[in-house]
């Protein structure tokens, strides 16, 4: 497999960059060539703040071909707190403590590698957000750096 | 204005059919409705098929299967449209007879799945999806169901057993199908025990993928042609097709499948019938969710009472709306690209009185519709006698 398609997703994978639609502000993730709402035209920019909360969930046991090693995982529809839906796993949590409602924020983590000998692919995945005064010291410290 | 009528019907049964290929399926259904329909070379071949390329390497299967079938040099195409792929054949089919262009069509609808097992099949079935933001997130057919499925719980106050009623009615009505995939009876208090694949959705929630080939002969005329070998022409009287985003993350509502809204009010106007005219819907179980959303989309149902029709069994063969009535996708197979076409056969039958013990009384008219994805290409047909 190519890195380029892989490559091509960074701004996406790594920062959430979108959209938003100069026309009538519509929020929008993935980026795309016509707002969804008004039908104009789609290209400025906007970075997402990879907050957001679990909008729907389901734990994976029977796997597709490079998440076999994962199973079973969370994958999670989050409402992000600007609007859109995104589909993404959830980590850092146990799949049985996962709920509607729950807050969640972006982190960058290994996703899959792409065949045997293909590249490792970073991307977003949501964990529960924790208050700092619930971390233990050392996950606090690293919370507040 | 030229009719499209239905004068042949041919299919394999659906299960795991190690010795025969992807062409051979599909001659095996093709042969039956030939000679039902006494034709030997249509105008057209329309194959539907979903994953040809990702399980058995071969693309390009319109021109693979007219050679096979003694149709060399006939006009032939594929049509790709993930689990829809054979109701967007029948379409491409009736938009050819009706344009006068094309007399005679043949359309197969053909799937070979069980060639690529486990983790492999799993991703071929996912490139329905979006690849870039849904599968590339681990997401499966079946876990995209299984977000549907837990929102369609949440928001209605379920539980899992009362989805029970959909996957129980398929196999009762499989039990008289020679081609049905499993023919055994399943207990509604059985069903949230079985394990889970895509958690809410288990193993008696979705429909199991298999091999099979469905195929229908179409004529363009005037008038009802003459009964061939004693079979009743049915007319497809109506047919929509329509589509939505392909992720689910892009809706403005996962539950809710615009694109059956829409090709179901594009089928019903066509045919100037309403929805109190349906004597009986085939519509594309692949889970229990997409039966609901689908009775509530194509407004038999109000929005989050689908599952009660399974319930007090208003989707049984004696119901206000049979559904499935020859097992559904659940137990009668789900062999992707080709469940369009059985779809099809099975609303035939239905309506030339040929269903034997699962036969509706009195049905005149018969809705047909696949979805591909988790609804993002819908094709709806109306069929009458």
């Amino acid at each position: 497999m190519q890195v380029s398609r892989h490559w091509r997703l960074q701004q996406q994978r790594y920062a959430l960059v979108g959209q938003v639609c100069t026309d009538c502000e519509e929020k929008i993730f993935p980026p795309r060539g016509v707002c969804p709402n008004c039908a104009k035209e789609t290209d400025a920019q906007f970075e997402f703040s990879g907050r957001g909360k679990v909008y729907s969930f389901s734990t994976v046991y029977t796997a597709p071909a490079g998440f076999e090693g994962s199973a079973p995982y969370t994958i999670g529809l989050v409402q992000l707190e600007e609007g859109p839906l995104i589909t993404a796993q959830l980590t850092d949590i146990d799949n049985d403590h996962v709920e509607i409602g729950l807050d969640v924020e972006m982190v960058t983590r290994k996703l899959l590698q792409d065949g045997d000998r293909g590249v490792l692919v970073y991307g977003y995945k949501f964990r529960p957000v924790v208050p700092v005064w619930e971390l233990e010291p050392e996950d606090a410290l690293f919370a507040l750096a | 204005m030229t009719n499209v009528y239905i004068t042949g019907i041919g299919q394999t049964p659906v299960g795991e059919h190690w010795q025969t290929s992807l062409r051979e399926l599909a001659w095996n259904a093709i042969e039956p409705a030939l000679t039902e329909a006494n034709l030997r070379y249509p105008d057209a071949l329309y194959v539907g098929n979903m994953l040809s390329g990702a399980i058995s390497g071969q693309e390009h299967v319109g021109a693979l299967v007219a050679d096979y079938c003694g149709f060399r040099g006939v006009e032939a195409v594929t049509i790709k449209a993930g689990q829809a792929s054979g109701g967007l054949a029948l379409r491409q089919a009736y938009l050819a007879l009706k344009s006068g262009l094309v007399e005679t069509a043949v359309v197969v609808g053909v799937e070979k799945m069980t060639d690529r097992a486990g983790s492999e099949l799993v991703s071929a079935v996912a490139t329905g999806l979006d690849a870039d933001y849904e599968a590339a997130q681990g997401l499966t057919l079946t876990a995209a169901a299984g977000l549907m499925l837990q929102r369609y719980m949440y928001q209605n106050g379920l539980e899992l057993r009362d989805m029970a009623g959909f996957s129980v009615n398929a196999h009762a009505n499989a039990r008289n199908n020679p081609n049905a995939m499993f023919r055994n009876t399943l207990k509604a208090e059985k069903f949230p025990a079985a394990a889970m694949v895509a958690s809410p959705v288990n193993m008696f929630d979705t429909a199991p993928d298999a091999d099979g080939a469905a195929a229908l002969v179409l004529v363009a005329a005037d008038a009802p042609p003459a009964p061939q070998n004693g079979m009743i022409p049915i007319q497809i009287v109506g047919s929509g097709v329509a589509t939505d985003a392909v992720a689910l993350h892009d809706r403005k509502d996962v539950l809710a499948f615009e694109a059956v809204k829409a090709s179901t009010a594009t089928a019903l106007r066509h045919a100037k019938v309403s929805n109190r005219d349906i004597d009986l819907f085939e519509l594309h179980d692949s889970f229990t969710i997409f039966s609901a959303l689908a009775l509530e989309s194509a407004g038999f149902a109000e929005a989050g009472k689908g599952w009660q029709m399974a319930q007090n069994g208003d989707i049984a063969l004696d119901g206000a709306l049979p559904i499935c009535t020859l097992g559904g996708a659940k137990a009668r197979g789900n062999p992707a690209g080709a469940t369009g076409v059985y779809q099809a056969i099975e609303a035939v039958m239905q309506l030339r009185g040929a269903a034997g013990d699962n036969q509706i009384e009195n049905a005149k008219t018969a809705m047909i519709q696949c979805i591909g994805g988790t609804g993002a290409s819908v094709a709806t047909h109306i069929l009458a006698v």
